[in-house]
């Protein structure tokens, strides 16, 4: 059974139907009944997000491997880097607020990369199967929980606020982080239907 | 002009997951044959589901605001922080920025969501054609600032990392800061459960 790309896109807020065309760079389609975005250009193809994929996974280990911040307070100094800071919590009786950040920092964003890389690799291979359409459907319901720029503003607010108390001076890791971030946030522009379809291409 | 087609009327059905457009079943129970999730017309439950959710995140939203989120010890003084009264202290502080953007986050957004969504399960179990255009972007609105709320969340959890890591206990979270990132995901999963499609779906049908 082979399936190829629809020649028509319905859109998912009001269930129109409209004609599939080509998009030109920058060019986004919208849904004629109600406004919604049905499909945007895509910039990057398999393999150049197959590259930013690398590229964010060696920043991830850079970002946990440096020291986020540096505190200070009555002359002590303090490197912290982030499982240093997670286990004290887990052992401080936050355990909530551990396994929080420890999601959001951690766990999450290594599981968007296996999975995005995962799927990429399948797509340049044109190994569609059983492991490929899992991890799509996983990823689909993973993308609404990115929440990684708002965590960069959080960190941005809890930095000022704990200037009330120490001194906190910022080190490489965190800046692995913010670049990180960007990178997450690049990956949940990618529109994963369009990525069906070029599987389908692949696989046809 | 002509409207455009709905799906329903040329007897098609679009995969909620992957996008797939195939011939509708019309029988329960079928999988779409890209990414094999059931395919159905519109969400299951869609507005039982919904209501749940947001009256369950509107219960929430009490003792999220009323009971503090942070304890904060300098100098022997023990102060709790409310999220309200965290963002005082950030404005009187000398942060006005930061105490609007975390004032918008988690007072402004979570009382839109309520008041948007309630709006439109409402008038969606009307079946009102009434300002059907508005109210889809007010939804896509909703969808699209949601999870910024979950900023308090994310700076108590920091805030506490920081200072514990280094130091003694001067950040401590309190029970507050659990109830409100748990409004926040059950307003997520509020409006992700509401379907849409509904807007266009009522009884008279539109211009
Ligand atoms: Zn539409
Ligand atoms: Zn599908």
């Amino acid at each position: 059974m082979t399936i190829t790309a629809s020649p028509m896109l319905i859109c998912e807020h009001c269930d129109t139907v409209h004609r599939r065309r080509p998009l030109a760079r920058g060019e986004v389609a919208r849904c004629l009944r109600c406004g919604a975005v049905l499909e945007r250009h895509q910039r990057f193809g398999v393999d150049g997000l197959l590259a930013l994929v690398l590229a964010a996974m060696i920043v991830f280990v850079l970002a946990n491997a440096w020291p986020i911040v540096t505190l200070g307070l009555n002359g002590q100094q303090v490197a912290a880097r982030l499982w240093g800071v997670i286990l004290t919590m887990w052992h401080d009786h936050s355990q909530v607020v551990a396994v929080l950040a420890a999601a959001t920092l951690f766990f999450f964003p290594i599981c968007k990369l296996l999975l995005l890389g995962w799927v990429l690799l399948c797509i340049r291979l044109g190994r569609i199967g059983e492991g490929f359409r899992r991890a799509m459907v996983l990823l689909h319901y993973v993308a609404p929980w990115t929440m990684s720029e708002v965590f960069v503003l959080g960190a941005l607010v809890s930095i000022v606020k704990a200037h009330l108390y120490f001194d906190v001076t910022a080190e490489p890791g965190i800046y692995a982080y913010a670049a990180l971030m960007v990178f997450i946030t690049l990956f949940s522009g990618v529109d994963l239907h369009q990525l069906w379809d070029r599987a389908a291409e692949r696989a046809a | 002009m002509s409207a455009p087609p709905r799906a329903a009327e040329l007897g098609l059905i679009g995969c909620h997951v992957c996008g797939q457009v195939s011939r509708d079943p019309r029988r329960a129970g079928m999988a779409c044959p890209r990414c094999g999730a059931p395919l159905h017309r519109r969400k299951t439950g869609s507005i039982a589901r919904s209501w749940a959710l947001l009256i369950a995140a509107l219960i929430l939203y009490l003792p999220a605001n009323l009971l503090p989120i942070m304890r904060t010890v300098s100098l022997g003084d023990v102060d709790d922080n409310t999220i309200l009264s965290g963002v005082v202290e950030l404005w009187v502080k000398g942060s006005p920025g930061l105490a609007v953007i975390v004032f918008s986050a988690s007072i402004v957004v979570p009382m839109m969501k309520f008041l948007v969504l309630g709006t439109l399960l409402l008038s969606v179990q009307r079946g009102s054609a009434w300002a059907r255009q508005p109210r889809a972007r007010l939804y896509r609105l909703v969808e699209f600032i949601g999870y910024w709320s979950m900023l308090d969340v994310f700076v108590v959890a920091l805030l506490t990392a920081l200072v514990q890591f280094g130091f003694f206990s001067l950040v401590e979270p309190l029970p507050g800061v659990v109830f409100f990132g748990l409004t926040v995901v059950l307003t997520m999963l509020a409006s992700m459960s509401f379907d849409p499609r509904l807007i266009w779906d009522g009884r008279t049908d539109d211009e």
